[in-house]
């Protein structure tokens, strides 16, 4: 039996903005669409950028990537700025759940002490691994072109920022102040991180907007997180000291999946308009996913020991087969 | 929550870790290289670790407590939307203010949201750059909150559904796009200084309350309920444009000549751009909360020059055109809408005069001018307007290159002259409507002389749609640049009076409430 309530219906002019209307035809639109299409302002900019005078202030030419319409790089997530927060809040809320789970019975005590020295010796510099993310999604954000991708890049830039402090939080929680230095002074100097500190700088200095989307969020990214929170932490840490660590990072293992997602569906949409456009994402897949392996090697010693040849593997091959799915060839 | 036996951690010792500490000094890249556009301002930073945190929000609890506002937020526009919440606003004319907000301001928040990306990567010191990254997703969360509140307007009322196209294209919406791109397309410290000093910090109040304040005075619960849901966003805002300003004056003495110019120059251009607010907070409100007269005395003659007296020890000086300011506040506001009142052929909201009351109500906060240089215009345009014989201006204006107002202001000390200035560069003529936008232009010509000016434009014809023939027969220049504009002529543009806007508040208010 159903109530039958009833409002006053008025019958509106139109279904929605002229703009969205356009792509999507007259009909009452998504809160995403409405949010994100045809956001950005696109003609007759007065003055040129005093930084890139050469360009216009929303400019395609910020990468080599070409789209007729930037807009079909839209969110398989359909995050806006309401449904992201939303969704990070319910995270955040379950992961405090688990900071205070494990502080109330002092579970960080009962780790076992060679497991906790590798995490804090493997998690610590990544610290400014996740950094080097932030700075990089952040730049993305800043001259990608057209609000899907902007607003995605915006996005992964604070979950980046959110990770390094939830591994800061790790680490004081398992550890204390001098092991964050210890870290930092490692991803400073110590040979074991060098190639990958080097990558990371490497791309801060990396302006095409696409290729750098490449190099951090396919590549490194694609191989780090899997590597780091699925092989070391869910895999050989837990198997030798519980789940705690991973109680603690699972914010960054379930995080991983879910921007695989966005960062594939770019990819494959890119690589799929055009053979120019392939062709470019198989060389930077190929050129900085080979580059990041060879960093993550003695990453993965520090974490994995014996089993890190195996586990980067095992992560490496993993990434072939998203690259297959995003429709390009991918070679270590 | 860390409670930890181990060494307790102060606020602001746990806050650095989580941000200043994550970054390093990078080796493989030079520095230059990294952060491109710090130095060729001449500003200097010699140590960006003396930056004081201006908040302290790590990213979960961001989440956390914009998450919250949001679930309010959206709760209440879901029964707004359920509810033919729209017709509880005080009358149908309120609408336009709205027609406003979504095509002039909109755009800018997510303009604003760009910047900050911008200065988020290219900032070198980890806090200043996590609090404009705590600014850009705020201001991308005003663009979808404001889009989100004003859809369902959208639905019943003209003049919103083209925002996208309108404001690139319309002649007025030149005036908030143009400050908004000077401002993005300057440097880092530039930028910062204009957007979050002279903007959220000195003149945020003269946007915010007049539009926020407005939809409650006149029960629009969407707008008004995205206005207190970002109160607390705009106040992080106004402490990053308070610490920053402090920190760059800090740095270098060799700073301050630099900010002086630019606290100069974007006083001078935010006050020109809110003349279209203050005309909407005296003209567009049907309850209105406070004229702009008043409205800048406490805001800026009381609040704001506190803060110039605050600043004082580093020489920052008051700004030169605050004086002019002082004397056109009393003018600008009815001088623009007399401006727009017979221009509203060609604009995507409707005008009217005022009615009796209203006009009393400005006799009584303009005594010194309105009841002398103001009245009896706008008497005179309704007694043509009874007659049927509405005045509209033929023609285009004069517009100023800088400010891109067209040249309606007068003389600050004689309001019976026209104010207008000529300059020369490079062989050709400019106009401004001000000695302060031709000194803007003469520091800066090279800029200036890039804007895409919506006047010359059209005389340019480049403000007609591809194929459009000007030689024909009947040709008429106002309905082919309408159509440039996409304005839907006969529904979105004229006068109140008549309109499908009048009509349709009032049959369904009928529907709403009568049997």
């Amino acid at each position: 039996m159903q109530i039958d309530l009833q409002t006053v219906a008025l019958k509106p002019l139109r279904n929605t903005f002229k703009h969205i209307a356009k792509r999507f035809g007259d009909k009452v639109a998504t809160r995403y669409q409405e949010a994100t299409y045809d956001l950005q302002p696109t003609h007759n900019f007065h003055y040129r950028p005093t930084w890139d005078p050469s360009r216009e202030l929303h400019d395609v030419t910020r990468t080599k990537i070409v789209l007729k319409d930037w807009y079909v790089l839209k969110d398989p997530r359909q995050f806006y700025y309401g449904t992201y927060t939303q969704a990070r809040a319910r995270q955040q809320d379950s992961i405090e759940k688990n900071f205070d789970f494990i502080e109330e019975r002092g579970l960080e005590l009962s780790l076992n002490p060679e497991i906790k020295e590798i995490a804090l010796k493997t998690l610590m510099p990544l610290r400014h691994v996740a950094w080097g993310a932030n700075m990089n999604n952040c730049g993305m954000a800043a001259y990608a072109y057209g609000t899907a991708l902007n607003q995605a890049c915006t996005f992964a830039s604070f979950d980046h920022l959110g990770i390094a402090q939830y591994l800061t939080r790790v680490g004081l929680a398992i550890g204390d102040v001098d092991d964050l230095k210890t870290g930092k002074a490692a991803w400073e100097t110590d040979a074991s991180w060098q190639p990958l500190r080097q990558y990371v700088e490497k791309t801060l200095v990396t302006r095409d907007v696409m290729e750098l989307f490449v190099a951090q969020n396919f590549a490194l990214d694609g191989l780090l997180y899997p590597l780091i929170y699925k092989e070391a932490v869910d895999g050989v840490w837990a198997a030798k000291s519980g789940p705690t660590i991973g109680m603690m990072t699972v914010f960054m293992a379930d995080w991983q999946a879910e921007t695989a997602k966005w960062v594939d569906s770019v990819l494959k949409t890119t690589v799929a308009e055009s053979a120019e456009n392939k062709a470019l994402i198989t060389q930077w897949a190929n050129d900085w996913a080979k580059q990041a392996k060879a960093a993550l090697l003695p990453v993965a010693k520090i974490a994995l020991g014996a089993e890190a040849d195996a586990a980067l593997a095992d992560v490496a091959l993993a990434l072939q087969e998203r690259a297959k799915k995003i429709g390009i060839e991918l070679n270590f | 929550m860390d409670m930890n036996a181990k060494k307790k951690l102060g606020l602001k010792e746990r806050y650095h870790l989580m941000t200043r500490d994550l970054a390093w000094e990078p080796t493989y890249q030079k520095e230059e290289e990294i952060y491109p556009q710090l130095a060729y301002e001449g500003i200097k930073i010699h140590d960006w670790e003396k930056w004081e945190d201006p908040f302290r929000l790590t990213v979960d609890a961001y989440w956390k407590y914009q998450a919250e506002k949001e679930r309010k937020l959206y709760a209440i526009i879901d029964g707004f939307t359920q509810n033919n919440g729209h017709l509880t606003v005080t009358d149908a004319r309120y609408v336009n203010a709205l027609k406003l907000w979504l095509n002039a301001i909109t755009p800018l928040e997510y303009e604003a949201h760009k910047g900050y990306c911008r200065l988020g990567r290219e900032f070198k010191g980890v806090g200043a750059a996590v609090a404009c990254q705590m600014q850009s997703i705020d201001e991308l969360r005003h663009a979808q909150t404001q889009i989100h509140s004003m859809s369902n307007y959208n639905r019943f009322y003209n003049g919103l559904d083209n925002w996208h196209h309108a404001q690139d294209h319309f002649w007025y919406y030149s005036v908030p796009k143009s400050y908004f791109e000077d401002a993005l397309t300057a440097g880092p410290f530039e930028f910062i200084t204009a957007i979050s000093f002279s903007f959220e910090y000195v003149l945020t109040n003269l946007l915010f309350v007049p539009f926020v304040s407005g939809a409650a005075y006149n029960g629009d619960m969407a707008a008004m309920t995205f206005g207190f849901s970002a109160q607390s966003d705009e106040s992080r805002h106004m402490t990053l444009g308070l610490e920053v300003i402090k920190f760059m004056l800090e740095q270098d003495p060799g700073n301050v000549p630099i900010i002086q110019k630019w606290i100069d120059k974007w006083t001078w251009r935010g006050v020109r751009l809110l003349t279209i607010v203050g005309m909407m907070q005296d003209y567009m409100l049907p309850k209105r909360v406070m004229s702009w007269k008043e409205a800048w005395e406490i805001y800026f003659e009381g609040n704001g020059m506190a803060l110039f007296n605050d600043l004082a020890r580093y020489g920052i000086k008051v700004p030169d055109c605050i004086d002019q300011i002082r004397k056109e506040k009393g003018h600008i506001s009815h001088q623009a809408w007399l401006v727009f009142n017979s221009a509203n052929f060609l604009t995507n909201f409707h005008t009217w005069i005022p009615s009796e009351e209203e006009l009393d109500w400005l006799d009584a906060k303009y005594p010194e001018t309105f009841p002398k240089y103001y009245r009896p215009r706008f008497e005179y345009f309704k007694k043509l307007e009874d007659e049927g014989k509405p005045f509209f201006t033929k023609g285009l204006p004069r517009l100023c290159q800088v400010c891109q107002l067209p040249i309606f202001f007068t003389e600050p000390d004689d309001p019976t002259q026209l104010a207008y200035e000529e300059g020369t560069y490079l062989g050709q003529k400019f106009q401004f409507c001000s000695t302060h936008c031709h000194k803007i232009f003469d520091n800066e010509p090279e800029k200036y002389v890039q804007a895409w000016l919506p006047v010359y434009q059209i005389y340019q014809g480049t403000n007609f749609l591809p194929g459009t023939d000007p030689t024909v027969e009947g040709f008429d220049p106002v309905r082919a640049v309408a159509d440039y504009y996409e304005l839907n002529w006969g529904s979105e543009n004229g006068p109140f009076e008549g309109s499908e806007d009048q009509k349709n508040f009032a049959q369904w208010r009928n529907q709403a409430t009568k049997n």
